[in-house]
């Protein structure tokens, strides 16, 4: 059953130093606004676990509290590197970053395989390419029908999923629309996941095959208008495309990435994300 | 010689857009593949079936997306599929006609690293990694492959590969089981290469207008092969420019 409550306490109360965290979001409805709430209350030694990792996970890895990230593509889409990861994986600043390293297929099917209640997936991948020399956790299988070598990976069960919503009714089902990504999979697949939704709404008006999340399947809801920021929120607001490309030079100075993060995230609240999607609103 | 009024970069685009058919079902990598597949779609292909690996399905964007997962993809989508669904039924369920990818670094036979320049474990520049394509090049009917020529980009031997082409050559594919054609066509901005029947090495077909051998050298690490028979690349038409240049307009003011 949905809790509603607070960002603040829906962070404290369900991600721990030391667990395995998803924030996901495929270019669409990032969960910036929750990922900064972890990085306020500095919870550390994370491994986080995300098919696309990007802003949200420069920031984290940035500040130090990333242990481990497993993944498949990092990057700054449509812009470039990730130069806090790049930072933390080239010279260990601020602290060496651990990396397990899948294609997005294999990520897909191992999140897949998590909400499924399976220890492992089976995919046609890997075939000819080195990622198994630098990654344990690939290894092949063979079909007990057609003797057909195929590539497996661990299921993904993160202990925390973050994901952003559009919105929720007031018993706590929980809507998505627009790019799915691997979020109903990512929330199925974890111990306890909190959403954060542009509003609450007495009728969530769905289609009857949406992309829903019952409400029994969350842990907690905050209502956070443009918690997704710079990343966007389909019908609410677009994507702050200026904001990803601004990140590109924040990011490229140690100095200047924690001025910026101090100013913008350490010194800032939740609410403030209204405020930033507030022109953005008027294009979606 | 009078200035041949576009650019080598505009030639890469619009030459990689007439690789592409109307009929083809096309899963499209971000950067210099999104730009060729959308003039194709403007121009020639009008019923092109564009894929983006975020789940949108016969997209049809009015500006170019800063994103693979920007509004613009679904919004204009015939269907957008989860991410899982998108790799499992739609690329590895054998329905995707051609994969167009970019790369970092490329060899002589195809293959592609967009993961680390360098050692993996100390690397001197760690890239986004590959994302989709380890698997696009793998599943998809055929790969084109579209990047600028330079001598850090197409090198003798990739630090690691992401996406795997022809490999050593041959029939190196088939020896690993994988039944797909692999690299089939590289378009850069200087010329438009096939891999070799035998060797299955990337081998110049055509060179753009105004480009010699020497240029198409000159940035290239390997020992550049020629074809037999070159051509040269018909050069853009007015419609064909007009689109792409339209196109950049559009997403320019967009971004």
């Amino acid at each position: 059953m949905a809790t509603f409550q607070s960002l603040p306490d829906a962070v404290s109360e369900n991600l721990h130093d030391g667990d395995t965290v998803a924030f996901e979001g495929f270019t669409h409805l990032i969960p910036h606004a929750a990922a900064h709430e972890v990085i306020r209350q500095g919870i550390t030694d994370l491994t986080v676990v995300r098919m696309t990792p990007d802003v949200i996970y420069d920031q984290l890895i940035g500040v130090g509290l990333v242990k481990k990230m497993i993944f498949s593509y990092a990057g700054n889409p449509g812009v470039g590197l990730l130069r806090r990861m790049r930072d933390a994986v080239e010279k260990g600043w601020p602290r060496t970053l651990e990396l397990e390293e899948h294609s997005h297929a294999a990520m897909a099917n191992a999140y897949e395989a998590g909400a499924a209640g399976l220890p492992l997936a089976v995919l046609r991948g890997y075939r000819g390419v080195d990622y198994s020399k630098v990654n344990d956790n690939i290894k092949s299988i063979t079909c007990p029908f057609s003797g057909e070598t195929l590539a497996a990976v661990p299921s993904v069960q993160p202990d925390v999923t973050f994901i952003h919503a559009q919105k929720a009714d007031r018993k706590g089902n929980v809507l998505i629309e627009g790019i799915l990504g691997v979020q109903k999979e990512a929330v199925l697949a974890a111990r306890r996941s909190v959403v954060t939704v542009e509003e609450i709404v007495d009728d969530l008006d769905a289609h009857p095959n949406a992309c829903l999340l019952p409400h029994w399947t969350v842990t907690a809801i905050c209502t956070v208008p443009g918690g997704a920021h710079p990343s966007y929120a389909h019908g609410y607001y677009v994507r702050d495309n200026a904001n990803y490309i601004a990140w590109d030079r924040i990011s490229s100075d140690r100095d200047t990435f924690l001025a910026w993060m101090d100013e913008h995230v350490i010194n800032a609240t939740p609410q403030e994300f209204a405020g930033r999607v507030e022109e953005l609103r008027t294009q979606a | 010689m009078s200035e041949p009024g576009f650019t080598p970069d505009e030639m890469m685009t619009i030459a990689a857009s007439r690789a592409l058919k109307n009929d083809d079902v096309c899963f499209v990598g971000i950067g210099a593949p999104s730009a060729a597949c959308n003039v194709a779609r403007l121009t020639h292909a009008p019923d092109i079936t564009l894929i983006y690996e975020s789940g949108t399905i016969g997209t049809a964007p009015d500006v170019l997306p800063l994103s693979i997962g920007d509004g613009e993809l679904c919004d204009t989508a015939v269907t957008t599929v989860s991410v899982p669904e998108m790799f499992r039924y739609w690329l590895q369920g054998g329905r995707i006609t051609i994969g167009f990818l970019g790369a970092a670094q490329l060899d002589r036979f195809g293959n592609i690293n967009t993961t680390v320049i360098g050692d993996y474990q100390a690397p001197k520049t760690r890239l986004p990694g590959g994302g989709g394509a380890p698997e696009i090049a793998a599943a998809s009917g055929e790969i084109f492959i579209t990047m600028k020529q330079s001598l850090r980009g197409m090198v003798e031997k990739i630090d690691f590969y992401t996406s795997f082409g022809h490999g050593d050559g041959g029939d190196h594919r088939e020896r690993l089981g994988i039944d797909t054609k692999g690299p089939t066509m590289l378009i850069t901005d200087l010329a438009i290469w096939r891999p070799e029947p035998e060797s299955n090495e990337f081998a110049v077909v055509s060179l753009h207008p105004g480009v010699s051998r020497d240029d198409v050298q000159a940035n290239c690490g390997w020992t550049v092969k020629f074809a037999d028979n070159i051509e040269e690349t018909p050069p853009p038409t007015d419609l064909e420019l007009q689109t792409l240049r339209d196109l950049k307009a559009r997403t320019k003011a967009a971004h």
